[in-house]
């Protein structure tokens, strides 16, 4: 399967997305996002403090996953070089973040992702990989990543959408499932997701179709029954995340004429209690050619920080300009506000 | 084309009241009463909603439980296992009247 850049989809063009994104709201005469804020006393939206530096390495990855709101893949080359990731660690270094959250992608692929791991390890931040699992198996040099994590300290967040095979194939590719098992069991093998280990191994779950997760705790307990039994593994937290209408999952969602429904449903679920908790608030995101974003999504939408132009680029970086600035919201932030919430970390309220 | 059921008529469910809204207010409190976390959980409740909505061939019942089981983390699996529970149910209540009939038919016969 290829991305959406590679086969010329229309949903890889930005404005096209938009467009779609506004038919989906104010074609069916419901509020914008920036209306229900506004109702509810948060608009313009304003950062808290910026904790989570959430670095997007790159495009690249050996799965194509038919939700991914990165459109990522094999045939995607888009990789953050090594001068752009030095400006992210002098960044991190002054401003004194101290959570580094990597993700791509397939971060692994950026061939300098150990050299800065290492480097954002060494400065004391806790950093965070999105793993997606299966990199670890796709190749004997890859094979040694749960050492290599273990020696940082690295905190592992996968995606596993379900404990069925049928289920995270549908959505992550056929085989996934069996190398996502593989790996989890090499994770659990040198103490990941084990107590007292110190090693966390979080995973998680989104809807696998055109509706809402359940609630995060019930899933999370059914998701350590199954697992445990089937395959005996461990981990600490499942973060149930809701799908966000861009990308390759709003494509899903018109071709399969879910999204009118969708988007009704994330609007009438608004939660001001998840909007105040959004992660946009406390996190700055980084793309692969440096420049920042309030998010990984408004990232792939391109809606670059509100600052001056000259301070949008990692090389630039300025904590007190960041925090002063307005969060760029559009229709596709529903997606974090709806029911309990949605985040990197899993619900927010 | 012009049907009995319409899939858009179950967003309009909440609109009953418009023709006597205190009953309307008191069901619809009954109703979200009755869904909420108990003895039962709201998993299992919504299996219980899924199967009866079979039972009672509620369309509208039917769409809006099924994605209300998968929105409360049920699989498949399950979701066919809970509408079994009501044919096995519906199936046994048609049977079980047999007896009935082997009664009746025993009282009629030599």
């Amino acid at each position: 399967m290829k991305s959406l850049v590679k086969q010329n989809n229309k949903f890889s063009d930005i404005e096209y997305q938009f467009q779609v994104l506004s038919e989906g709201v104010k074609g069916q005469s419901l509020p914008s996002f920036s209306e229900k804020l506004e109702e509810t006393g948060l608009y313009p939206l304003k950062p808290t403090s910026i904790e989570v530096f959430q670095i997007n390495i790159g495009k690249m990855c050996n799965q194509v996953c038919s939700h991914c709101h990165v459109d990522a893949g094999p045939d995607r080359k888009e990789i953050m070089t090594k001068e752009t990731l030095e400006y992210c660690l002098k960044a991190i270094k002054e401003s004194g973040i101290k959570t580094v959250d990597v993700t791509g992608g397939a971060p692994e692929l950026n061939p300098h992702f150990r050299w800065f791991v290492e480097e954002a390890y060494k400065l004391g931040c806790k950093v965070m990989v999105r793993c997606n699992l299966t990199i670890i198996v796709a190749n004997k040099k890859y094979h040694d990543l749960p050492e290599f994590y273990k020696k940082n300290e690295v905190e592992i967040v996968s995606s596993l959408p379900h404990y069925s095979s049928k289920k995270t194939d549908s959505q992550r590719g056929d085989g996934v499932f069996d190398k996502s098992i593989r790996a989890l069991q090499m994770l659990n093998s040198v103490g990941y997701g084990m107590a007292d280990s110190g090693l966390t191994l979080n995973l998680v779950y989104n809807p696998s179709g055109a509706f809402l997760p359940p609630s995060q705790d019930g899933l999370e307990k059914q998701f350590k029954r199954k697992l445990k039994k089937d395959f005996d593994i461990k981990f600490n937290s499942l973060f149930a995340i809701t799908n966000i209408p861009i990308s390759r999952y709003l494509e899903y969602l018109v071709a399969s004429q879910n999204y009118l429904g969708y988007m009704e449903k994330l609007v009438n679920s608004y939660n001001p209690e998840a909007a105040k908790g959004v992660m946009c608030r406390n996190t700055i995101s980084i793309g692969w050619e440096g420049y920042l974003y309030d998010c990984d999504f408004n990232q792939m939408l391109e809606l670059k920080v509100g600052v001056s132009k000259e301070r949008q680029h990692v090389s630039q970086f300025d904590v007190s300009q960041l925090q002063k600035r307005s969060i760029l919201v559009n229709e596709h932030c529903f997606g974090c506000t709806a029911g309990a919430g949605s985040s990197c970390g899993g619900e927010t309220v | 084309m012009k049907t009995y059921y319409n899939p858009d008529d179950l967003k309009k469910f909440s609109k009953i009241g418009e023709f006597q809204q205190p009953l309307a207010d008191k069901f619809f409190s009954y109703y979200g009463d009755v869904f909420k976390e108990g003895a039962l959980t709201e998993r299992e409740k919504s299996l219980i909603a899924l199967a009866v909505s079979h039972a009672v061939q509620c369309p509208y019942c039917i769409d809006a439980y099924t994605v209300d089981t998968l929105e409360k983390g049920c699989d498949e699996e399950e979701m066919m296992e809970a509408v079994h529970v009501a044919a096995a149910i519906r199936g046994g209540a048609t049977l079980v009247h047999g007896v009935q009939m082997m009664n009746k038919t025993k009282e009629v016969s030599m």
